[in-house]
């Protein structure tokens, strides 16, 4: 196996989703049965990611292989590339999206079937997958912005793809749109990249960035570089301010649900920030750990009170991307992504079983309509109940591992530098999140039907729908990532398959314990002026994180249960009237339920705003500028009567009188003109003999 | 083939066509038709022809011997006139990176355009003789190289365009024609006198050494040929070289439109027939820019340098504006008409950067937004022609009626929004880098970064508004695309796709033009300061 | 006996050449018109002769020969054709207009 394979074999994953999107939309119409075909494909993808994945973790764990085309250029200095870059991250990743992508795909068979746009959905999915794959493999930040942006097309078309339904639509507009106003801050981000390096590719803009070459020679610039690419992030991955467009993304069909908008899109913005995370400076991780932490804690105090089993559980995932973000912040890179990959997996089986559970309610997505399904959806039940507990944080299950290392990462993150805010908030989420999963469990599943007619017509989900479960549920256990059950930090995924991070923003910027620290014996680092991939972790963080581990683990594992048992006490044992506890904070129950109002808050101004200022523009345009060209028309109008007046009156008159004149002197000698030559005769002969006179 | 003058071809072709049109009587309304299609299906043929004798090298612009495809000959000789000395006015044809796009675009949208004027059945001789007519000038505009054949091809475009949008027009035509008429022709008076100022301001030096007053653009393009006195002479330290750029840029700005002067552009696009409404935007707004790029900018390029910042100024404003002014229609035409405002201030902006992509951008954006826009325009026109309305309001869940329609739709729109994998991607993008890298236009390119997002917000509300949600039950017979409808989408389609994935055979053609011209300004820039500090 | 001069030639023709015109002027009748014109054609007769007979001497000391003689027999030659041909025409007006008065005849007026 040799690069080149590889490299063939990421053309291969890239392009055969799009080949497949082709193929489908083109024959949808003609060949019902061509979704198969898109089926087929995303099959032989994943097999190609797992190809991927073995052979680059097997035979080139330590390389990064770099392979770039030339897409056009302007003169010989600037020429645009397009190229792949595949590490293990990449790697990782490819295998995550392939193969919830193809899961997804075998679910959507049973799951759309008998939908008048079938063969069209296939065709999205596959679209998706390709733009998906390109954000993932590429090696430079403007490829990665193309493939963003496509990833925000397929969004679009899936999130209104029953565009029938007007808040489907609506929610598809919403959702274009949020994304585009964070990708307007990468794009300004990537504006200040090329102009200062002259390059998209990462690799380059680390290096020249280790070589001292910062933007417009300042820091400042920097960070905000750091801060303005992290608003793609914020937008794709739905951080707060920018959450909004998810929850009602919902609006598309369950599964796109499972795989957009939880599993991989979402998470390209963390994608994003793991790729760019060498250039960030301490005051951008600070900003990006706030963010995290606000988009951890605001969404899930909403998930508390929402009743939509979709609305619930997309509210979770915003909070939990805001952990990974937040982990990002705080410098615990290998947690976030291993949250991600974990996250991708259990929070992808949740939604395929809201699905399943939809899908056997006949659409209906209220839980409060919902209630006992554990008997009539036993599958179902034990993955979405595994899935709980990995969101959770219970020993055992992925999601323990990782969201122990970013809160233990959080927890010595505010030992080292006093910021505890993070870790107290990280904990109080992991509460939050076990209570609201737990809720909705409870209530989904447990207890007695609510409607009962809908409950006797609920039936297991089909195969190709529960199979997906089980594999995603699988997913969900630690054994796959690490052999220790209550510690990943030994497991091959944290140590072999991700690497520590170089770190390319000057010394200076950075925090003091992610600092470079040039170790006398190699005099080599000295004297190449830390630009050289030395570890860039201080042991610092590393005994900061080794000494939080275990504190931090029982806390959580406190709070985990904690949240549980009081869902149960609520919900399942009912030892505490919830109507009563609710209706005694009503306001800060309905402060939850309306999400904070941030949405009417936007309303009321950006979108009211922009309506009014367009509007405004328009009455200008309409009445003041055209105004003015139409005025001058008027004027010129004026003027031209007038000029007009005095030409038909003066300027003409004048002439006239000159013909009147001549036609009355005219009227006088015409008597002489009689037409009879003899008259003539006599007058000549006159004329001759007054002439002899004369002369 | 080498002195085949393929150049007059291109441009003369539609009066040959004209001349056959004529001699076919009134009734014979599918010959006048086909003939037509013919005429501009060569032009087709010819332009390709014309890319594929190309030298991707060869830059033009100031160069007279990089140009391409040349024809040069003496058109107006007088030897003495009215004591003013030798006239003398040649007939200057010739393409380079510049115009040679501009040329394409030009064919292939009044082919379309042709195809889109099959349903007009009101006097459809006088109808095709003008539209050949505007194809006339519209070539002769991209490739004259000679001030005053520039001029006439410029005011040439005009009457045709008068009599299109006054004849065939909608209902508001008359007012439409007539402020487009006047608007345009105000602007062409900026025009002339810039270039009687320069006529007299620039002397050329003959083969038999004499030195005659010129109107040849190559020739006012240099430095050593301007006379002492010549009130638009660099080298008159009274000259009046910035009021005439202003006044020359104003006249061009006219037809780009630029803010202030873009209202004529709404109100003829509403009335004009689909057709025209084609034309109009894919064709005959890009020869502002295209002017301002092949005259404004090389015989003034010490005045384009000072003037950069304002030339981005009302290119962000275009694209600000234009997009809030869109987001309030609602009428469809109008809003696709402001839509264009939008866009064509990216062109602005673009050129004022003074940079290679910047400009590279500019003259990509001009042909993506010909292409892009035409297709927004034939979308428009396929839902006029079926319901009648152009009320945005009216409409609603057509996607279900006519999926195949809103396919088109979408990708039509989506190529406006900018979505990467379609050509509008490619330019908006060279136009902000480019905007972004030239330190003069920094900030205001960043501000024009909202019209993205803005872009994105009216088309996609326009997209839900018309497209997407329940179908209005008023609208359940309409049909989906016919053939003709199919044969002007799908070619539009192909090439917005095609350019957006790979836009190296059209930035091919005009890099070397591009860095010619970047090269020339920065130079004449230096030469400039340095006559100034004397 | 008074000798006869060219005087006395002059006289009759200029008799001869008013009643000619008198006759032009006052008489509506196309005939008498006609009659007229003969009168003004034969006092220029008159004279020729009159002229060729007494008239100055050629440098040779003969007379200007013939060529009052021969232009008097040209008029009169060409008097009779225009009395025919103008008579043919009073002739035919009369035919289709009954009338031979001028003033009458105003067909082309209108």
């Amino acid at each position: 196996m040799t690069e080149s394979v590889l490299i063939n074999i990421s053309l291969a994953i890239l392009f055969l989703p799009l080949f497949g999107f082709v193929v489908t939309l083109l024959l949808g119409k003609k060949v019902k049965s061509i979704y198969l075909f898109e089926v087929f494909i995303l099959t032989i993808v994943l097999i190609s990611a797992i190809v991927l994945a073995f052979g680059k973790l097997s035979y080139f764990i330590d390389h990064k292989i770099v392979s770039e085309i030339e897409w056009f250029r302007l003169t010989d200095t600037i020429v645009i590339k397009l190229g792949f870059l595949i590490d293990n991250l990449t790697v990782l990743m490819l295998f995550v999206v392939a193969l919830i992508s193809a899961l997804v795909h075998y679910f959507s068979v049973a799951y759309m079937k008998g939908d008048e746009r079938y063969n069209r959905y296939f065709a999205y999915l596959g679209i998706f997958t390709f733009s998906m794959n390109g954000i993932v493999l590429t090696n430079n930040i403007l490829m990665m912005y193309i493939f963003w942006e496509l990833v925000g097309l397929s969004s679009y078309l899936l999130i209104g793809f029953w565009f029938e339904k007007k808040s489907a639509a609506d929610a598809g507009k919403k959702a274009f749109l949020v994304n585009r106003i964070g990708d307007l801050g990468m794009f300004a981000g990537i504006l200040i990249l090329f102009l200062t390096y002259n390059t998209f590719s990462f690799d380059t803009i680390f290096q020249s960035i280790s070589a001292g070459k910062i933007p417009f020679n300042s820091e400042f610039w920097l960070t905000l570089t750091g801060i303005l690419l992290f608003m793609g992030a914020v937008g794709k991955s739905a951080q707060f301010p920018l959450h909004v467009w998810l929850p009602d993304a919902m609006e598309g069909p369950t599964p796109v649900s499972a795989l957009i908008h939880a599993a991989t899109m979402v998470a390209a913005g963390v994608y994003l920030t793991v790729r760019i995370f060498g250039l960030l400076t301490a005051d951008a991780m600070m900003f990006i750990a706030v963010i995290g932490m606000l988009s951890a804690f605001i969404p899930a105090t909403i998930a508390l009170t929402q009743n939509d089993i979709k609305k619930v559980l997309a509210y979770s995932t915003v909070s939990q991307l805001g952990y990974m973000v937040m982990a990002l912040g705080v410098g615990a890179y290998k947690f976030a992504f291993f949250h991600l990959v974990t996250h991708a997996f259990f929070k992808a089986c949740l939604f395929l079983g809201s699905g399943s559970v939809i899908h056997a309610m006949h659409h209906e997505q209220d839980i409060r309509n919902m209630g006992g399904l554990r008997k009539k959806l036993p599958l179902t039940y034990a993955t979405f109940l595994l899935s709980s507990l990995a969101i959770s944080g219970i020993p055992l299950t992925s999601g323990f591992l990782s969201k122990d290392g970013i809160l233990a990462s959080a927890f010595a993150f505010g030992s080292l530098t006093g910021y505890w805010i993070f870790a107290v908030v990280g904990f109080l989420v992991a509460l939050l999140t076990a209570f609201y999963m737990f809720r909705l469990i409870i209530i989904t599943f447990h207890g007695e039907p609510r409607d009962h007619h809908k409950y006797d017509h609920a039936h297991e989900s089909p195969f190709v729908m529960a199979m997906p479960l089980v594999v995603l549920a699988g997913l969900s256990i630690f054994i796959w990532y690490t052999p220790n059950p209550i510690s990943a930090d030994q497991g091959w995924f944290l140590t072999k398959w991700i690497e520590t991070p170089e770190l390319h923003a000057p010394n200076s910027t950075r925090f003091d314990f992610m600092q470079s620290e040039v170790v006398a014996e190699t005099q080599q680092v000295a004297e190449h002026n830390s630009s050289h991939g030395e570890i860039t972790y201080s042991e610092k963080y590393t005994e900061a994180m080794h000494s939080a581990h275990y504190p931090a683990m029982f806390l959580s594992l406190f709070v985990a249960i904690a949240g549980i048992l009081t869902a149960f006490v609520f919900y399942q044992w009912k030892k505490v009237n919830v109507e009563k506890l609710t209706a005694s904070i009503k306001p800060l129950y309905n402060f939850s339920l309306n999400k904070w109002y941030i949405d009417e808050f936007y309303h009321k101004t950006f979108v009211a705003g922009l309506l009014g200022l367009s509007k405004i523009i328009y009455w200008f345009d309409a009445t003041i500028v055209d105004g003015i060209v139409n005025g001058s028309a008027t004027v010129t109008r004026a003027i031209s009567t007038f000029t007009g007046a005095f030409d038909k009156y003066v300027v003409d008159g004048l002439v006239n009188f000159m013909a009147y004149l001549s036609g009355f002197i005219g009227l006088i000698f015409r008597r002489i003109q009689t037409g009879k030559v003899q008259t003539y005769i006599v007058l000549v002969i006159f004329s001759i003999i007054i002439l002899f006179f004369f002369f | 083939m080498n002195n085949f003058p393929i150049l007059s071809f291109l441009t003369f072709l539609p009066v040959l066509g004209m001349l056959i049109v004529l001699f076919l009587p009134k009734k014979e309304v599918q010959a006048i038709r086909i003939t037509t299609l013919i005429v501009t299906g060569l032009q087709i043929v010819f332009s390709i022809i014309l890319v594929m004798g190309y030298n991707y090298s060869a830059g033009g612009i100031n160069d007279a011997n990089s140009f391409q495809f040349k024809e040069f000959f003496n058109w107006i000789s007088i030897s003495d006139f009215a004591g003013i000395g030798k006239i003398k006015i040649d007939y200057f044809l010739g393409v380079d990176g510049l115009s040679t796009p501009l040329v394409l675009l030009t064919a292939i949208v009044t082919f379309i355009a042709t195809l889109s004027s099959w349903n007009i059945d009101k006097s459809v001789k006088g109808y095709f003789l003008m539209f050949l007519l505007l194809d006339t000038g519209m070539m002769g505009t991209f490739v004259a190289l000679d001030f005053f054949l520039f001029y006439i091809f410029w005011e040439l475009m005009l009457l045709p365009m008068y009599f299109l949008i006054g004849i065939w027009g909608g209902p508001r035509r008359e007012y439409a024609a007539i402020k487009f008429f006047l608007y345009t022709l105000f602007g062409s008076i900026f025009i002339l006198l810039v270039m009687i100022g320069l006529y007299f301001s620039s002397m050329e030096t003959l083969a038999d050494g004499t030195r005659v007053f010129t109107f040849n653009l190559l020739e006012l393009m240099n430095t050593a040929n301007y006379t002492e006195t010549g009130i638009l002479s660099p080298l008159n330290p009274n000259n009046l070289r910035l009021v005439a750029y202003i006044a020359l840029f104003v006249g061009f700005a006219i037809k780009i439109p630029m803010f202030p002067f873009h209202t004529w552009l709404p109100d003829a696009h509403v009335e004009a027939p689909t057709a025209i409404s084609v034309i109009l935007a894919g064709v005959l707004l890009k020869m502002g820019t295209y002017g301002i790029l092949r005259i404004a900018y090389p015989i003034f390029p010490e005045i384009t340098y000072q003037l950069a910042w304002w030339i981005a100024l009302f290119g962000m404003i275009n694209i600000i504006y234009g997009a809030l002014a869109a987001m309030a229609q609602k009428d469809f035409k109008k809003l696709i008409a402001y839509s264009s405002v939008s866009h064509m201030g990216f062109v602005m902006l673009g050129m004022s950067a003074l940079n290679t992509m910047g400009i590279s951008g500019a003259i990509l954006q001009m042909f993506n937004h010909g292409t892009i826009t035409a297709m927004l325009f034939l979308i428009v026109g396929v839902i006029y022609d079926r319901a009648h309305t152009r009320d945005l309001e009216a409409f609603g869940g057509l996607g279900k009626q006519m999926p195949i329609y809103t396919g088109f739709v979408t990708i039509a729109f989506f190529a406006a929004i900018g979505l990467p994998g379609l050509s509008g991607f490619i330019s908006e993008a060279l136009v902000f880098l480019g905007g972004f890298g030239s330190g003069t236009t920094r900030i205001l390119a960043v501000v024009s970064t909202l019209g993205i997002l803005l872009g994105a917000a009216y088309m996609l509300w326009t997209m839900q508004r018309v497209y997407l949600g329940s179908l209005n039950e008023k609208w359940k017979d309409l049909t989906d695309l016919t053939g003709r409808e199919y044969a002007m989408l799908v070619p539009l389609t192909i090439i917005v796709i095609y350019l957006g994935v790979n836009p190296s055979p059209m930035l091919n053609l005009m890099n070397a033009s591009v860095n010619a011209m970047v090269k020339f300004i920065a130079d004449a820039q230096v030469f400039y300061s340095s006559i100034n500090t004397l | 006996m008074m000798e006869v001069g060219l005087n006395h030639f002059l006289v009759v023709s200029t008799l001869l050449f008013s009643m000619g015109i008198y006759a032009i002027v006052t008489r509506k009748n196309a005939i008498m018109v006609l009659m007229g014109v003969e009168l003004i054609l034969n006092s220029a007769n008159i004279n020729f002769i009159a002229f060729s007979q007494f008239g100055n001497r050629g440098i040779d000391g003969n007379l200007f020969g013939l060529h009052g003689h021969l232009i008097a027999l040209f008029v009169i030659v060409l008097a009779a054709a225009e009395a025919a041909i103008a008579l043919a025409i009073v002739l035919n007006i009369y035919k289709t207009l009954s009338t031979v008065n001028i003033d009458e005849i105003d067909n082309l007026k209108d």
